[in-house]
């Protein structure tokens, strides 16, 4: 019993072709546009490489890209096959293709479909590499004069003020870092003396923050140092004070910002799956239907179908096939280990 | 003698008209690029309507628009001439309008180049309204709590942080404004006496300048508070410090982004000039060559066209004689008129 049998008059098969070839033509734009998708994916994931550890995240737009090309590549074949489709003299030489082109097509589904579930998946894995990378930027902020490091503190700076966020998980990460240099730091001056001297290390620890960590939407001017301590400004609390400085961590902003790009991206992606799913299904119905055309009438009516037997007759049929395959391996090797031991027993007795 | 005569056959005819009809869809979507450039300006100059003046004029923007919209239309109107052209029953409808329809074609252009210097003249009267308005725009940084202005310093904040600038001309100019409400200002304590009794107005003046100056690229964390003392800081000299805030004045960073782009769409706007030009003499060969046809019932016999039916000079003359002709001709009906009352 053929699965989704649909009758298919001469009419109906050319326009099945027509149509089949404008869906082609789409689903080749679709393919550029994930493409275009990986691409911009890309691009700004490596904007911000520098605050991150590792670079597993990116998985996900180099399978949009390559899945992408796969795509155009495929389409542009179906397109060609359903050109020559109508003309009885031109479609034979395309239908050994035809049978690849179909697991290539489903491969192209499922992979799509991986990247959007990989984009949800992998949130912890990017957050975690947000979370060294931040700390390491925050770490080497002062080392300007470091080769290698030397760009940490623009780098930082223009970070928090994109993003509005300080720090790693808020503005208190930069309390227990210090990120002044010592060349900065007057070392005969009390003060100095005074708070190096007060923590194991020896560094200069203060409750400060860079300028770049200011909300511009404050009512009164930034205030940067002595944050904790509410008799060193006048008419100030640092527990009411919630516009002075960004509340927002940089770890939490920057994984917001890119589960928002994943979110806009996956319908996308899930319009160009149907969309190749229906290329696939037409081009099925095509060929099965102009196989079961009479040579001697080829204007009369034919059946199409998806699969010729049932679901399940066709996966005893597909487990037929590859045990009888294995099974030939087998008796190939049993023929060829008894004909070796034939051989000994000849070499032994003679 | 006709000026750059063209003969043609009627397969010429039929590309010259096809060929015309492509250049005329061009010339729409020129058309929508250029209103859509004035739009885009408009919108630009309402983003920063805070810093400028309350005269500042949206007169280019405005005419950038209308000139965009009469060019989708003229060109419109065009391309629908043109494909109408090859057929001699649809043609003869439109022949009585084509003659006026070419001149304002020449009207048209030259309005199109006037918008183009128009649109590099701009930056004079805009240098003018930004050095007032950044002026004002200063002096209410403080005023958070004032309705209307309350959000001057986070716009003023956020310009100085996109465009890479501190102050009008420089930095110097937070050091003569009160840049620090007094709501945050504690009076009881001797330096704030100080400061505020050390000049005639009895404002908090300081040599510092907001977070918002601050240069991230420099090596060291920024210094805002005492920029012009030098032993407030260690290993610190002002002279020499160049990458501690921004050096540029906002309204030269201001001037040098706008002018920027109103260059770009000035040069654009003449090139579409040029576009314009090319069809309308298009436009033109097509009307004469339908017109001069040499065997009138016969449509695809030869013709000849050109631009102008005379010399440059001779047609200039002739425009010139028309027009006094006209007037004598006003003067003597008035002389009638006041002769037949006279004697009557």
């Amino acid at each position: 019993m053929a699965l989704l049998k649909l009758q298919f008059p001469l009419q109906r098969r050319v326009r099945l072709a027509q149509s089949l070839w404008l869906l082609s033509w789409l689903a080749v734009l679709a393919g550029a546009f994930t493409f275009s998708l990986g691409v911009y994916l890309k691009t700004e994931l490596l904007r911000r490489a520098e605050v991150m550890d590792n670079t597993e995240i990116h998985v996900v737009p180099n399978i949009l890209m390559l899945v992408g090309l796969i795509t155009i590549g495929i389409n542009l074949f179906a397109g060609r096959v359903c050109q020559d489709s109508l003309d009885s003299a031109r479609f034979p030489p395309w239908k050994p293709f035809l049978l690849p082109w179909y697991g290539l097509a489903w491969m192209v589904c499922v992979w799509l479909l991986s990247a959007v579930v990989l984009s949800y998946a992998l949130q912890g894995h990017l957050e975690e590499s947000l979370k060294v990378g931040l700390r390491n930027g925050i770490r080497f902020y002062r080392d300007t004069d470091v080769p290698g490091r030397c760009f940490q503190k623009e780098t930082i700076d223009r970070l928090q003020m994109e993003l509005r966020c300080c720090g790693n998980t808020n503005y208190r990460d930069w309390f227990e870092v210090q990120w002044i240099s010592n060349r900065y730091l007057d070392f005969t001056s009390k003060e100095v003396k005074d708070r190096v001297r007060s923590n194991v290390d020896g560094r200069y620890l203060m409750d400060g923050v860079p300028f770049s960590c200011c909300n511009p939407g404050s009512p009164r001017p930034c205030l940067q140092n002595h944050l904790t301590d509410n008799t060193a400004h006048y008419n100030y609390e640092h527990q009411s004070e919630e516009l002075n400085l960004y509340n927002r961590g940089c770890r939490q902003a920057l994984v917001d910002y890119y589960m928002g790009l994943m979110n806009t991206i996956g319908p996308g992606i899930l319009s160009v799956i149907s969309l190749q799913m229906s290329v696939l299904v037409s081009l099925r119905y095509l060929q099965t239907s102009l196989d079961g055309v009479d040579p001697e009438n080829p204007e009369a009516d034919s059946e199409g179908y998806i699969l010729a037997k049932g679901v399940k007759e066709t996966m005893m049929d597909v487990k037929n096939t590859m045990f009888k395959l294995l099974q030939f391996g087998q008796v190939e090797a049993g023929d060829e280990a008894e004909a070796g031991a034939d051989g000994e027993k000849a070499a032994t007795s003679s | 003698m006709a000026l750059m005569v063209v003969k043609f056959d009627l397969k010429k005819r039929v590309k010259l008209a096809q060929f015309l009809w492509l250049m005329y869809w061009f010339s729409v979507m020129a058309g929508v690029l250029v209103f859509s450039m004035g739009l885009f300006f408009k919108i630009e100059l309402r983003k920063r309507s805070e810093m400028m003046d309350n005269n500042e004029s949206h007169f280019v923007p405005n005419l950038l628009i209308a000139v965009g919209l009469l060019a989708c239309g003229i060109n419109a109107l065009g391309g629908k001439i043109c494909y109408d052209s090859l057929d001699p029953i649809k043609f003869s409808r439109w022949k009585p309008m084509l003659k006026p329809f070419l001149v304002s074609c020449v009207a048209f252009n030259c309005l199109l180049v006037l918008t183009a210097l128009l649109c590099f003249l701009m930056r004079i009267p805009l240098q003018f309204t930004l050095a007032e308005g950044l002026k004002n725009a200063l002096r209410f940084y403080k005023d958070t709590d004032t309705p209307g202005r309350c959000y001057m310093k986070r716009t003023l904040d956020q310009m100085q942080i996109e465009f890479r600038c501190c102050g009008n001309n420089n930095f110097r100019d937070w050091f003569e404004i009160q840049w620090v409400s007094n709501r945050y200002l504690d009076f009881s304590a001797k330096e704030v006496k100080d400061r505020i009794g050390s000049n005639v107005d009895g404002k908090y003046l300081m040599d510092a300048v907001p977070f918002s100056c601050c240069n991230p690229g420099s090596p060291r964390p920024c210094i805002q508070y005492q920029v012009t003392n030098n032993t407030a800081h260690y290993s610190y000299d002002h002279h020499t410090e160049d990458l501690n805030i921004w050096k540029r004045g906002c309204r030269d960073a201001l001037i040098s982004y706008y002018g920027g782009m109103m260059n770009t769409i000035g040069a654009l706007v003449l090139l579409v000039a040029i576009l314009e030009v090319i069809v309308m003499i298009g436009l033109q060969y097509v009307n004469t060559s339908q017109c001069n046809l040499a065997n009138p019932e016969d449509p695809e016999s030869e013709s000849e066209g050109w631009i102008l039916e005379k010399t440059v000079k001779e047609t200039f003359t002739d425009i010139m004689d028309k027009m006094k002709a006209m007037s004598k001709g006003n003067a003597v009906e008035e002389g009638g008129v006041d002769g037949v009352a006279t004697v009557s």
